[in-house]
């Protein structure tokens, strides 16, 4: 038999110790009576973003286990009958690489102000809206259209790059070296593509009526996963660079 | 019930955003449910070709002519692919664990419900996909449900090969993508919007079995998305990750110096997880059934969490047992063998708290607790075959042989099936808001368990006597020749428990119209799921947030009106 042991409700611990707000039932997220609570919605779309950053991580580490084990792996080579190594390495068009890399870097850069900018409005938002107050005209400088700008470059950049291995000679089946850096480059402009699509809504959601805190959150989203991106660019250029 | 304002929206009106776009994860939950039991009706009838080729391997099938040996390959093929991830993937997780995470942890609906739409629509796009590898010229893929390179990898392999396996390839890779939109939303789900006093250890057992799921999923689907763009390179562009210099009918390929072994090791590191994302979620719906219907709390709660988060940790250590086969070092094999045996303690302790909950209980025997017992019963017998394959000196003699065939179905398959249909017994009356009936419930399941026993267990025997698998004609082979009266047995045990699945659906579709209503807790369960109205308000709670003083298994409490205490009732006050 079980015995009973009175509980109580445990305050403040993990996400259980206090009321969740929740979506509007079944559809977008806030309205109703209460309004929404734009602190939680940004708490919970952090937490969805870090769960997508897992698994495009796990993504680029499994594609990295296969360049490992394939760059080590022996071929017959039928005119000399013997196993060979059939790695080769790739011209790899390093300035014009050093170049993007720097454009989407400079880019994290641009989407860390366009961010900051926007959690210092939706800080001001409450006392901008008090009759009389007033902040002054503050000058805004275009953080995200910026950052779009110098994404776009980048995806020229990685575009031009790609037309200059083929001017090299290497293309997708040269070897299994120029097939990976084709491959890790398109996955990784395609993860990008991804946060150029959410920058793009960004830029668009700024000149909408939208809250300011529901285009905080759309802005902060997009900047971190920017952020990732930049940081996985940089360790897609250092494996290319350093495991040829 | 002590609730808490909730404030929520409307429930849209229009049929297409009420039934068929809907963000609602309860409609979701049953588009899902419904989608997987398509596709197990679609599998299941693969099998049966199957069984019947193998007795009668020259029968004429109406529509379809004589099974080749090639066409047997394909229906082996597509009948693993589509139970493991239209089914066994798709239904406890994407079915029960979207209709009950979100109201069993006091949530109106999930974390991101666009996502849910998406991630349900992307994997019915999947399905299709998948499905059209039949009708294309060559039909379907025949390299088996692992896909091994280099026969899944040049086109001109077999008859399947071409436009049908890059079919099959597309339909796992946007399979991985919904799959991964999934597990993202049931971990932010879990973590963020539980219900004020839902702690974690207050957690029903379900909810941390679609938790730990969607974590690995949320980990290996991503991992086979990368194999499977790969593979259609290799297919497709002409390179070389996959496929070593073959000659394929007197002709040199273009592909040179690539591993079929590395598509085997990103394959099982997804591979052998994709096990617990099956089983893990019927191992939640066993214990949340046998804790209802022994009418006692879960035996060692923690030790249940802890033995799932262990399960899924070694699950993801693992992978290499099913390459023992594949040449690699014998001290690589003795370490995957020994974090093989090593998920052994956990499962165990799994074993041992189920037993524990139902020692000296007064156990109500109705249909989900027979279902419950069931899973125990197959997760056990299926379970035991494990350390004699965990062992690679014995998997040399067993691999590829039916006694493989014979473990996996019973562990993987046919548990997890028992666990669904738990679930699908247990949560009926909430879902659809009537009762299934009691008597042609209980035909069913002892026509179920007799059948799937009396398919496979004989294959351990199969087996351990030599009998390979995928062979589509055992009559040229003497020493397999004498292993066919053990095939008929199996056939006729088939085509009587697949019969019986009949009485399922009837019982499924009848009762939904036709049976009779259900209260709001009729089973005199605990967990929130049971504190809202059948079927639950488009909300899940009409309004309100609930709000949690206890446990998930308070039964058998001294001193109060009833034998049980809901998650919500006051702490003091014995409500039932």
């Amino acid at each position: 038999m079980a015995t009973y042991t009175p509980s109580t409700p445990i305050q403040g611990l993990g996400r259980g110790g206090e009321p969740p707000v929740p979506p509007s039932g079944g559809g977008g997220d806030g309205g109703g009576n209460g309004g929404p609570n734009y602190g939680a919605r940004l708490r919970r779309a952090r937490l969805g973003l870090s769960c997508a950053i897992a698994t495009v991580s796990m993504i680029f580490i499994s594609l990295t286990s296969a360049y490992i084990v394939r760059q080590g792996l022996p071929t017959f080579d039928g005119a000399s009958n013997t196993y060979v190594h059939d790695w080769g390495a790739v011209q790899l068009p390093w300035l014009l690489l050093g170049i993007n890399t720097f454009l989407l870097l400079l880019s994290s850069l641009t989407m860390e102000g366009a961010r900051r900018d926007i959690t210092r409005q939706a800080a001001l938002a409450p006392i901008k809206s008090i009759p009389g107050v007033s902040l002054g005209n503050e000058r805004r400088f275009p953080w995200l259209w910026i950052s779009a700008v110098l994404g776009f470059g980048f995806f020229a950049g990685q575009w031009m790059a790609w037309g200059e291995l083929r001017r090299r000679g290497f293309y997708v089946d040269t070897n299994p070296s120029s097939s990976f850096v084709y491959l890790l480059t398109a996955t990784h402009a395609v993860h990008l593509a991804g946060g150029m699509a959410a920058l793009l809504w960004s830029v668009l959601a700024w000149r909408s009526r939208k809250p300011i805190e529901a285009r905080r959150i759309m802005v902060d989203i997009t900047a971190w996963y920017w952020h990732f991106m930049a940081l996985l660019w940089l360790y897609v250029f250092a494996l290319l660079g350093f495991a040829r | 019930m002590v609730a808490m304002e909730n404030p929520h929206g409307h429930a849209p009106q229009g049929f297409i955003r009420k039934y068929i776009f809907s963000l609602d994860h309860k409609v979701i939950g049953i588009q899902y449910f419904f989608l997987a039991l398509t596709a197990v009706w679609v599998g299941m009838f693969l099998s049966l070709l199957m069984r019947i080729h193998l007795l009668w391997p020259s029968a004429v099938i109406p529509l379809m002519g004589e099974i080749k040996p090639e066409t047997y390959l394909s229906l082996l093929t597509m009948h693993g692919t589509i139970m493991v991830f239209f089914v066994l993937t798709t239904a406890p997780q994407g079915g029960f664990g979207n209709y009950f995470l979100p109201i069993q942890i006091g949530a109106p609906d999930m974390a991101f419900p666009v996502l849910n739409m998406l991630s349900f629509w992307t994997t019915f796009v999947a399905f299709i996909v998948m499905l059209a590898a039949f009708f294309v010229t060559g039909g379907a893929p025949l390299h088996g449900w692992t896909g091994y390179p280099p026969l899944s990898a040049v086109q001109s392999a077999g008859p399947g090969e071409g436009l049908g396996a890059d079919l099959w390839v597309t339909s796992i890779a946007i399979f991985c993508i919904a799959s991964l939109m999934g597990a993202l939303n049931f971990i932010t789900t879990t973590l963020d919007l539980r219900a004020k006093g839902m702690t974690l250890m207050r957690m029903p057992l379900t909810v941390w079995s679609w938790f730990i799921t969607a974590i690995l999923g949320l980990l290996a689907f991503g991992v086979l998305l990368s194999a499977g763009i790969l593979l259609l390179m290799d297919r497709n562009i002409g390179t070389s990750f996959y496929v070593p210099l073959v000659v394929v009918n007197g002709q040199i390929m273009g592909h040179k110096g690539g591993s079929p072994l590395l598509w085997q090791h990103l394959f099982w590191f997804f591979g052998h997880p994709e096990v617990y994302i099956a089983i893990l979620p019927g191992m939640g719906v066993a214990s949340q059934v046998l804790s209802t219907f022994s009418r006692k709390p879960i035996f060692g709660y923690k030790a249940m969490v802890y033995a799932m988060l262990a399960i899924g940790f070694f699950g993801f250590m693992v992978w290499g047992h099913h390459m023992f086969m594949s040449g690699m070092s014998p001290y690589s094999a003795f370490t995957f063998s020994i974090l093989t045996m090593c998920i052994g303690v956990p499962s165990a302790i799994k074993t041992f708290n189920w037993l524990g909950t139902m020692y000296k209980a007064r156990i109500r025997f109705q249909t989900p607790m027979l279902y419950a017992i069931g899973f125990v019963s197959l997760f056990v017998s299926g379970g035991l075959s494990g350390p004699f394959l965990a062992q690679p000196v014995l998997d040399i003699q067993l691999h590829d042989t039916y006694f493989v065939v014979g473990h996996f179905h019973l562990i993987m398959g046919v548990a997890a099936i028992f666990g669904m249909f738990a679930a699908t017994y247990y949560w009926f009356p909430k879902m659809f808001g009537r009762m299934m009936n009691e008597t042609w419930g209980r035909i069913h399941f002892f026509l179920t368990l007799a059948g799937t026993y009396a398919i496979f267990m004989p294959m351990h025997y199969l087996g351990m006597a030599g009998g390979t698998r995928r062979y589509s004609d055992y009559r040229e082979v003497k020493y397999l020749a004498t292993l066919i009266p053990l095939h008929q047995f199996m056939t006729y045990a088939a085509i009587i428990t697949i019969g019986a699945q009949f009485i399922f659906m009837i019982n499924l579709f009848w009762s939904m119209f036709r049976g009779p209503k259900a209260s709001d807790n009729p089973w005199e369960a605990t967990t929130l799921e049971w504190t809202t109205a059948t079927p639950p308000p488009h909300d899940n709670f009409a309004g309100v947030t609930p709000v949690v003083y206890h446990g998930p298994y308070e039964y058998g409490v001294p001193g109060a009106a009833k034998d049980y205490v809901m998650q919500t009732d006051p702490v003091g006050v014995s409500a039932h």
